[in-house]
């Protein structure tokens, strides 16, 4: 068990160096000047040749590429990760803040429809042909086809302004000093963001459970059971939820990737400040430091879910641990 | 077997009864293959209708009428207007055709770079193989919006930046089953006898790989729209890529934001609808397509 956890973190971990030596490439390639992009358009169209030499020269902008991430490597690994222009702050300070909102978003999103996907989906597959099981196809296949953002300009449009159950955006009501802002504002304040997420996210999960779930009804066991005389529901909870939940499970560690597309837009549409508003603003605004920290951390959060995913697998299903033991 | 006749009856009675696939009438199956082409084309042909009209409405979609500012939809205007007096109707088709145009040319240039790294993989030894799965594993692993965000910041932002952002970022699920169906071919039986009876290799690829491979490519490259379409108005909407003064969904949405307090519905709503209504046609050409050229998934 302790290699097979071993050999999955060392993989966890050549594949975020790989993330950040793409993340880094690909932001050198950009034209956008960072060093037009910190002093401002108005400061560089006034500046002196000289100055504008100096300047060049004390961000380094001569020094190739790979010197470049060498040294950002080795301050990295040190816990520096450089400070973002545009929040004029440590971008370990910005990260860290912003990806506790983040994950907290993600978290209730991805908990909520996981659990409401499962559930509908094992009541439309056990009742297929029923109106339950169309209305709960209806929904995944218009769903699927819904983009989160526009979902989220909806709720805002209807549960914000129009009704004013919830406030327009950011994360604690404006004005309020940190220190005085209460679990329940957070709360009031992640419902229609994490309602969006869940609502989205619940799609692909349903669909998935229920054709398993058909599959399962089919499958021998479950017909000798209700042979037995055992009912439908009965049959479903003693036989059925273990394969189900197994799948379920895979599945939704491996949409945290897209959970996490989704929260950038939903905290786009909400003004709520998390990385993906942060990551908007540092490619908008050319924060090369602060871009290629979230690079890094997204897909932490994406290669960490695997992991996790892969992990519970060996636990829940010792055939697989065994697999993996004799292949590596 | 039978699925439509399993919709009338109780799950449990079909559960217990099978019904032999003679019984069926044969009538009804010809309706349903005609159904399958018939709402595949359909909803191709309404697609081309959109990026026509999208086209020929894009002068409408620019001009402003300060007269008529701020409207909501009405007989003159369906969708309304906006604060500029510009036709929300317009605007919606015009940047409809946009966006579906950018998606087509994303869709297909992902596709094609999906079947060569797919092809690589499977033929290209087991070297390759593991190369180019660990690099798939790699791009599944950075979320899809992040890596639309880089490449669109590396190609300073702009049309271009998004249209190749949306282009470079679409292939590794393709990739995966690409992969997996040339291994299956190439393990098959009927290639092993090909090279028994000394066929040459690229008539072994011409003549037993390609129409293996080929349905699947074709279903893979239609199921792409709805992604690339879907990424393409959230990286606009996010402020990258397209200038305001083209009408592009995500432009639209992203420019209703600002009026959203001020009570105006229509700019969001209609936009919005006519979005996901297209991509739901994609989904229809996609799935109806996979009917009819894949034998294993017709009876579905």
């Amino acid at each position: 068990m302790a290699r097979f956890i071993l050999k999955h973190i060392v993989r966890l971990a050549l594949l975020l160096f790989a993330v950040s030596v793409i993340a880094f490439l690909l932001i050198s390639l950009s034209p956008v000047d960072p060093v037009q992009a910190n002093v401002g358009q108005a400061a560089w169209t006034s500046m002196s040749e000289a100055k504008r030499a100096q300047l060049a020269e004390y961000w380094g902008v001569d020094v190739p590429i790979w010197q470049r991430y060498v040294n950002w490597l080795t301050s990295t690994l040190q816990g520096d990760l450089g400070t973002s222009l545009r929040y004029n702050a440590p971008v370990a300070d910005v990260i860290s803040w912003r990806a506790g909102n983040t994950l907290l978003l993600m978290a209730v999103a991805w908990v909520v429809s996981g659990v409401l996907g499962f559930t509908l989906g094992i009541v439309a597959g056990v009742k297929r042909g029923s109106i339950v099981d169309k209305v709960v196809k209806a929904y995944c296949f218009v769903l699927a086809a819904t983009p989160t953002f526009w979902l989220g300009l909806l709720f805002l449009m209807v549960f914000a302004v129009a009704l004013g159950w919830f406030p327009i955006g950011f994360s604690t009501p404006i004005g309020k000093a940190a220190a005085d802002v209460t679990l329940l504002d957070v709360a009031h304040h992640m419902v229609l963001p994490a309602i969006t997420l869940s609502v989205v996210g619940v799609a692909q999960i349903a669909l998935h459970t229920r054709e398993k779930t058909i599959d399962v009804m089919e499958s021998d066991y479950v017909r000798f059971a209700r042979a037995r005389g055992m009912g439908t529901w009965e049959a479903v909870r003693r036989h059925g939820l273990r394969n189900l939940a197994l799948p379920a499970i895979t599945l939704q560690f491996a949409s945290i990737s897209e959970i996490f597309g989704g929260s950038v837009l939903v905290e786009q549409v909400f003004s709520y400040p998390g990385l993906g508003q942060a990551a908007v603003t540092a490619a908008l605004g050319g924060d090369a430091a602060l871009l290629v920290a979230i690079a890094v951390v997204s897909s932490a959060f994406v290669f960490g879910g695997n992991l996790v995913a892969n992990i519970l697998y060996g636990m829940i299903d010792p055939r697989i641990r065994r697999g993996e033991a004799a292949r590596g | 077997m039978g699925k439509w006749n399993s919709a009338a009856l109780h799950p449990r009675e079909t559960q217990f009864m099978s019904i032999p696939v003679l019984h069926v009438p044969l009538r009804r199956r010809v309706t349903n293959r005609k159904v399958t082409v018939a709402s595949c084309i359909g909803a191709a042909v309404l697609l081309a209708i959109v990026v026509v009209a999208g086209q020929l409405l894009a002068g409408q979609a620019v001009t402003a009428d300060f007269s008529a500012k701020s409207l909501m939809p009405s007989a003159d205007h369906l969708f309304g207007t906006d604060w500029m007096g510009r036709d929300m109707l317009a605007r919606t088709f015009a940047g409809l055709s946009t966006s579906v145009l950018i998606g087509l040319l994303a869709a297909c240039v992902s596709a094609l770079i999906a079947l060569a790294i797919a092809a690589i993989a499977a033929l290209g030894g087991k070297r390759a193989d593991a190369v180019v799965t660990w690099f798939v594993d790699l791009f599944m692993g950075i979320p899809h919006i992040v890596m639309l965000i880089l490449i669109s910041y590396a190609l300073g932002k702009g049309v271009v930046g998004v249209t190749v952002a949306v282009s470079l970022t679409h292939w590794p699920s393709l990739t995966r089953v690409l992969r997996a169906e040339i291994l299956q071919c190439r393990e098959s039986q009927f290639v092993a006898h090909a090279q028994k009876l000394g066929q040459s290799r690229l008539r072994i690829a011409l003549t037993h790989m390609v129409p293996y491979v080929l349905p699947q490519f074709i279903v893979g490259l239609v199921l792409l729209f709805p992604h690339a379409i879907m990424h393409e108005a959230a990286i606009t909407f996010l402020g990258f890529g397209l200038p305001p003064d083209i009408p592009a969904i995500g432009i639209i949405l992203s420019e209703s934001m600002s009026y959203l307090s001020a009570g105006m519905w229509w700019l969001a709503l209609f936009p919005g609808l006519a979005l996901v209504l297209t991509v739901m046609l994609f989904d229809v050409v996609g799935s109806n397509l996979r009917r009819i050229l894949d034998p294993h998934s017709s009876q579905e």
